[in-house]
């Protein structure tokens, strides 16, 4: 049997890159309501500490750094803030869009549509990649920045006492709130990278984001094991903590130094595995 | 060979397994420039697998695929460059409007594909639902949508996996004209389908699967004319007549149908076998020349019919 054979369609010269994917991964996000979702309780969390706190005069959180301070100055909110969000909001609000930007395209059998377009698929999986770190990074930085401008309006912009004991102006204040929301970042791209993992591996949208909540507790509650004190340092939620070192005079680095290499050993490993399958799956969802 | 001329579509023992089950096995298909080829099968039948193996979708467990000479599977996406299509139902984001969909499909294509939206919408009849959301679109809309989607990719192939399944009549009737419309611009088509009507309609060459294997590849003209010699006969003793027929040389493939019997044979065979009929006893009520249908066909090979004869009467056949 004999097939007609025809010249094949020129290939194309320039495609479409990490760039349009993620360009376009945030135009999804923005049509989606989930997206506010997590991006609300950035906002509301932060704004409940602070009505607490000036509806019951008597007490102050003093368990954690800088919870002494929150009636002395505002920006002693943010940092009191960052701790308590690592315990669940943080890592919530990172799931909720990096667990479910691969699964849920799965489910819907959306991903087809787009992996038989011109684009390569380690670029789709890059692109969607940094859509979530930047929904990540856009929560924690709305959830400080509600959290110090609440808390200046209700406490008053003033100079803060570092944990070392030194008092600072509200401008270094200020700047040492944004070095210690970077330091903050490190574990936040790990958490990413882990629901990016378990979004692609179990290609199940709910599986993914509760599964990241659930290791990210899981870690704390190793963490919290005097038996298991060796683990804590290499622990991914113990990096939460790093950025306390930047809030003292002189700054301890060894903390934040810690948090970047610990982070990255961490994020490296589960984003090449997301990215291997990812690139490899046979697509069968919708 | 990328860049040098190719057959569209040139797969050769694509096989698939799911744990035990061999979904597509030993499948070769050849669809030339210009064909509208019919891939057709029972659901199940591993149509879909196939189509997603060529779209390089999954990896095949052996065999391989290539699209104008391209292989999926070494060149990725760009194999699929001049290809278009969907498998099972196309998907689009139902928070985003019709327009907005194909806005973020033409942007993953580049080329230009962008500037080919408006026509794609005139040519499946969207245009003036393009701005609602495609959560509300009927299931039909979204089938006209999926192909304004590979059309933008100004497609030399295009494959399509049952795209008239859940459409009603109407629908159906204006999928297929559309499809018919774009083979006659010269499009290069894969039709998978398991209505019969609907290949038969539309499609010059078939291949025809079974569980997961090919049972026929080829002409559909010529796969219907296989059938010519085929007749159709009714007595007053079936019984009697198929033990007559079975034994009379140049008679084959006698079977129990429908109330009659059928069988095969050349016309000088026919009218000696209703002397023969004729002197056994047994009165001929018709004899009339018979052409199966694809669907016959179809079932014949996908199904199996009743035994043949072969000179005994099975007990209990026709009845």
């Amino acid at each position: 049997m004999s097939a007609h054979a025809v010249s094949a369609p020129k290939l194309r010269v320039r495609r479409p890159g990490v760039a349009t994917v993620y360009r376009w991964e945030l135009r999804k996000l923005l049509a989606q309501k989930r997206t506010f979702l997590g991006l609300g309780a950035a906002v509301v969390v932060p704004a409940i500490f602070v009505v607490a706190l000036l509806a019951d005069s008597s007490g102050n959180p003093e368990e954690v750094p800088f919870g002494n301070l929150v009636r002395e100055s505002g920006l002693a909110i943010p940092l009191v803030c960052l701790t308590f969000g690592s315990i669940w909001l943080i890592p919530l609000i990172t799931a909720l869009v990096a667990g479910d930007i691969v699964a849920t395209e799965d489910q819907n059998g959306t991903l087809k549509t787009i992996l038989t377009r011109s684009v390569e698929r380690w670029h789709v999986f890059a692109g969607k990649a940094l859509a979530a770190l930047s929904y990540a990074v856009l929560g924690l930085s709305m959830f400080v920045g509600t959290a110090l401008l609440l808390g200046g309006l209700a406490f008053g912009f003033d100079p803060v006492t570092l944990l070392s004991g030194t008092t600072v102006s509200v401008g270094r204040g200020l700047a040492l709130i944004g070095a210690g929301t970077l330091a903050y970042l490190l574990p936040v791209i790990g958490i990413t990278a882990i629901a990016l993992l378990l979004s692609t591996v179990t290609r199940n949208s709910a599986a993914a984001v509760v599964g990241t909540l659930m290791a990210s507790i899981f870690m704390q509650v190793l963490g919290a094991l005097s038996a298991l004190d060796w683990l804590d340092p290499y622990l991914l939620t113990t990096q939460f903590n790093a950025w306390q070192g930047l809030l003292r005079d002189p700054a301890d680095w060894d903390p934040v130094i810690r948090a970047a290499w610990v982070s990255a050993g961490w994020t490296v490993p589960a984003l090449l595995a997301a990215l291997t399958s990812f690139v490899r799956r046979d697509v069968t969802g919708g | 060979m990328s860049g040098a001329g190719g057959i569209p579509i040139q797969a050769r023992g694509l096989v698939k397994r799911y744990g035990h089950v061999t979904a597509v096995d030993d499948v070769d298909l050849t669809v030339g420039a210009g064909d509208v080829y019919g891939y057709l099968g029972p659901n199940g039948a591993g149509k879909t697998t196939s189509l997603r193996m060529l779209l390089g979708l999954i990896r095949p467990d052996e065999g391989t695929a290539k699209l104008f000479g391209r292989d999926p599977l070494a060149e990725g996406v760009r194999a699929l460059d001049g290809v278009a299509g969907f498998v099972e139902a196309p998907r689009f984001y139902p928070y985003l409007t019709g327009r907005r969909n194909l806005e973020l499909v033409a942007a993953l294509d580049g080329d230009g594909a962008a500037g080919r939206i408006g026509e794609a919408l005139d040519t499946v009849e969207l245009a003036d639902r393009a701005r609602d959301r495609v959560g509300g679109y009927s299931h039909g809309m979204r089938q006209r949508l999926g192909i304004a989607g590979a059309l933008l990719r100004a497609p030399k192939l295009l494959l399509l996996d049952e795209p008239t399944t859940g459409l009603d009549p109407g629908g159906m009737r204006d999928m297929r004209r559309l499809i018919r419309r774009l083979a006659d611009q010269g499009l290069t088509v894969l039709l998978s389908s398991h209505l019969m009507g609907e290949v038969e309609e539309l499609c010059d060459r078939v291949a025809i699967v079974r569980t997961g294997r090919v049972v026929y590849e080829g002409s559909l003209p010529e796969l219907l004319a296989s059938t010519a010699g085929r007749y159709e006969l009714r007595t007053t003793d079936d019984v009697r007549a198929a033990e007559v027929a079975a034994e009379r040389p140049g008679v084959t493939d006698v079977r129990f149908s429908g109330g009659g019997l059928t069988l095969s044979a050349g016309e000088p065979v026919v009218a000696e076998l209703s002397i023969a009929l004729a002197e056994a006893g047994v009165g001929i009520a018709a004899l009339v020349p018979r052409t199966a249908t694809l669907e016959e066909l179809f079932f014949r090979m996908t199904e199996g019919e009743p035994p043949a004869v072969n000179g005994r009467v099975p007990e209990g056949v026709a009845r």
